[in-house]
């Protein structure tokens, strides 16, 4: 059964998700509001949650000892290992019922939350790894495009054109040349998952996704775009504004994966130019000043406009088709 | 009254890797997360076929990288579950940032680490560079002579790491190939007194009681980091006093005795041989060589390289006229490591031996009796220079 809006004001009216106030991450930062909606819907479903954390700013800025801003069990490890941590917690689980030591109806729920640079990059491994082996475990990545913890360094999810301070765009070179990684694909060829992106601007579409990732025999994972008011050089009150427009210019397409079965979440009857979503942005001035920019800006735009076109054939050509039973 | 006889035929020929890998089922940890690699890949084969087999209750992870496996073991670990895992040399060495989380955590996991030359260039053979390079990393280190001692000292490991005066992680190691291929007599206890002696795992905060939340791994910086190293400290000292208590339960479940070294035909030995691990073996036959013809040689066998038994070393080397130290391991551009370790031990010595730093057997570079007898000939003839580093076996 689907969330209602009103079951979930009233988990939120609890106030306490699992990660409570008094943290120290930027206000505007998309993170926690990302972590207390994954919390929040596990806490609904009678989820006992744990998580796991790889370093990034959302581990820094909540677990600054003596303090923490968890109220459910946490663990940190290191950066590229937050998958690899999460499978031993959730084994260890397995294990303990078996020799009794846990309750065999506990029901835990295991997610990992971890940044673009510890999901795409250098936790990769350490991802596909804990999928392949069929862990039950939610991975939560909160994507903001960058290495945001160390200072706005390029990450394999910045975007083209994108300012930062190791792709900076400069008098000859206009910044980052690559396109992201499409990590959903990445996670979802691992076969046996449910994998799907959500959007801050879309809570239902968002709650609905954690719920069936949470439900999911076997391993889910959820891509959040995640607006850094930091380094994306946006007002702290436009994060959800920024992380819609990414949706509504389909530069964040929604969409799920399952067992191989593509499913588009959302179907707008157009979509506004990307130039729109790049605009919005401070991050993406000093590309935008060249005089370059259209042709930069116009080959992500027609990116963006194949994408979706092979999106909608996917989700027709493997409709019904799961690869996995 | 159990009769030699009776031992001898519970004896069993095993490689060190299976002795091992069956210290590992009796101790029956609740998940083992492993990674194969030269020379280890036997005990985690082994383990395997006994999980496969319904043999133990054991979870397995079969991770795809000693990184992932170490990480592995600390979520399991501070979930309150028991955890292993094994490795040797690049897998070690690609561990490294675990292994000292791993530490940091307090988390009491056992590891036998097969010894193994650390690349470059690429070697699978046996030397203790991969061990040397984490004695730094907060772990206990014990050192096995023989397929027996790996055995055992694996199952000593347990009930040291996890006592409340230590919560720290043992590395159980013992020489690639020689040991980990080669086949010897093992006695293998009954798997009941084993799991006696090792007994039920008693978990510290673990992350699995809900009800009792707890954040591990928080961000720790200049207000209390310091601090937490210190507490580090005291629980490598709390490993050091309470060794001999557990020992002594050791040889009174099993009639072995061990202690932080072992003295070899040294009381009355003018110079003595400090090694650790397979070495030793080949010492002790050179030592009883040299005694047949008259020569006072002894043997100083170190069980424990971490903590450190710089009392009982000085207590067996004091007033000695020389010690030659036998490093498996180079620390370029400084002493040796072992050598480093035993010299400063003797900085109070009320008498000090002469010394002498040999490195020898990196790669897995055999090292035969003669060598030995060389090494030793040198210091009776009183030709030892403590700051000069010397090899064994290697063509100049």
């Amino acid at each position: 059964m689907p969330i209602t809006m009103k079951e979930l004001a009233l988990e939120f009216d609890k106030k306490n998700p699992g990660i409570t106030q008094g943290h120290r991450l930027c206000p505007g930062c998309g993170a926690p509001i990302t972590a207390k909606f994954v919390l929040m819907v596990a806490k609904h479903l009678g989820y006992d949650p744990l998580v796991g954390v790889a370093t990034g700013c959302l581990e820094v800025s909540t677990t600054i000892y003596p303090y923490t801003a968890w109220s459910i069990p946490y663990i940190h490890n290191a950066f590229e290992n937050v998958s690899a941590t999460v499978s031993g917690v959730e084994t260890a689980s397995r294990a303990l019922k078996k020799w009794g030591k846990i309750p065999q109806d506990k029901r835990h729920a295991f997610i990992a939350f971890g940044g673009d640079g510890g999901t795409y990059d250098i936790g990769l491994q350490s991802l596909s790894g804990a999928v392949e082996r069929g862990h039950n475990f939610l991975y939560v990545l909160y994507d903001n495009e960058g290495y945001m913890n160390t200072g706005n360094q390029r990450s394999g999810s910045t975007p083209p054109g994108a300012q930062t301070t190791t792709a900076p765009v400069g008098k000859v070179i206009p910044g980052k040349p690559q396109l992201k990684k499409n990590i959903v694909e990445i996670i979802a060829a691992h076969e046996n998952v449910y994998a799907a992106t959500v959007s801050l601007s879309d809570p239902v579409d968002f709650f609905n996704k954690v719920e069936k990732g949470l439900n999911f025999q076997g391993p889910a994972f959820l891509a959040a775009i995640s607006p850094c008011v930091r380094f994306w050089r946006v007002p702290e009150s436009d994060t959800v504004k920024i992380a819609r427009l990414a949706v509504e210019s389909n530069y964040w397409p929604l969409y799920e994966v399952e067992k191989g079965v593509y499913r588009v979440t959302r179907k707008p009857k157009s979509f506004k130019p990307v130039e729109e979503f790049l605009k919005s942005q401070g991050r993406f001035r000093p590309l935008l000043s060249r005089p370059d920019a259209d042709k930069i800006v116009g080959e992500l735009q027609a990116y963006v406009d194949a994408r979706w076109e092979r999106l909608l054939a996917l989700e027709e050509a493997t409709k019904d088709k799961p690869i996995r039973k | 009254m159990v009769t030699v006889a009776e031992k001898m035929r519970a004896k069993q020929a095993l490689t060190g890797a299976e002795a091992v890998a069956h210290a590992m089922r009796q101790i029956e940890p609740h998940v083992v997360a492993a990674y194969p690699i030269t020379p280890q890949t036997p005990i985690v084969e082994y383990f395997a076929q006994f999980v496969a087999d319904g043999l133990v209750k054991t979870e397995m992870i079969p991770v795809e990288s000693e990184h992932s496996a170490m990480s592995a073991v600390v979520g399991a670990a501070a979930s309150g579950a028991r955890a292993m895992t094994a490795t040797s040399a690049n897998g070690l060495a690609l561990m490294h940032e675990v292994v000292y989380i791993t530490a940091s955590m307090r988390l009491p996991v056992v590891m036998p680490v097969v010894n193994r030359a650390l690349s470059g260039p690429i070697n699978i053979h046996c030397d203790h560079s991969d061990s040397m390079a984490e004695r730094d990393s907060g772990w206990i280190q014990l050192y096995a002579e023989n397929n027996q001692e790996a055995y055992e000292l694996t199952i000593l490991a347990v009930r040291l790491a996890e006592s409340e005066e230590v919560r720290l992680p043992v590395m159980v190691c013992l020489d690639g190939f020689i040991l980990s291929h080669g086949v010897e007599p093992v006695e293998i206890y009954p798997d009941d007194q084993v799991k006696n002696f090792v007994g039920e795992a008693k978990p510290y905060y673990p992350l699995l009681d809900t009800s009792h939340p707890v954040t591990y791994g928080p961000i720790d910086l200049y207000d209390y980091y310091f601090e937490h190293k210190r507490q580090q400290i005291e629980g490598m000292k709390g490993a050091k006093r309470l060794f001999p208590a557990i020992a002594q339960e050791f040889e009174k479940a099993f009639g072995k005795r061990y202690d932080f070294v072992e003295r070899y035909r040294t009381d009355d030995a003018d110079c003595v041989i400090v090694a650790l691990g397979s070495t030793n073996s080949t010492i002790k036959y050179a030592v009883d060589w040299m005694r047949e013809e008259g020569q006072k040689v002894g043997l100083l066998k170190l069980w424990t390289f971490r903590p450190f038994p710089k009392e009982e070393i000085r207590k067996a080397l004091d007033g000695k006229k020389a010690v030659v130290v036998l490093d498996r391991a180079a620390s370029f551009g400084a002493e040796a490591p072992l050598y480093e370790a035993v010299k400063s031990s003797l900085y109070n010595a009320a008498h000090r031996p002469a010394m002498g730093s040999y490195i020898y057997g990196l790669g897995g570079r055999d090292i035969r009796p003669e060598d030995i007898r060389k090494a030793a000939d040198n210091a009776l003839k009183g030709e030892l220079n403590a700051d000069e580093q010397m090899y064994l076996g290697l063509r100049e």
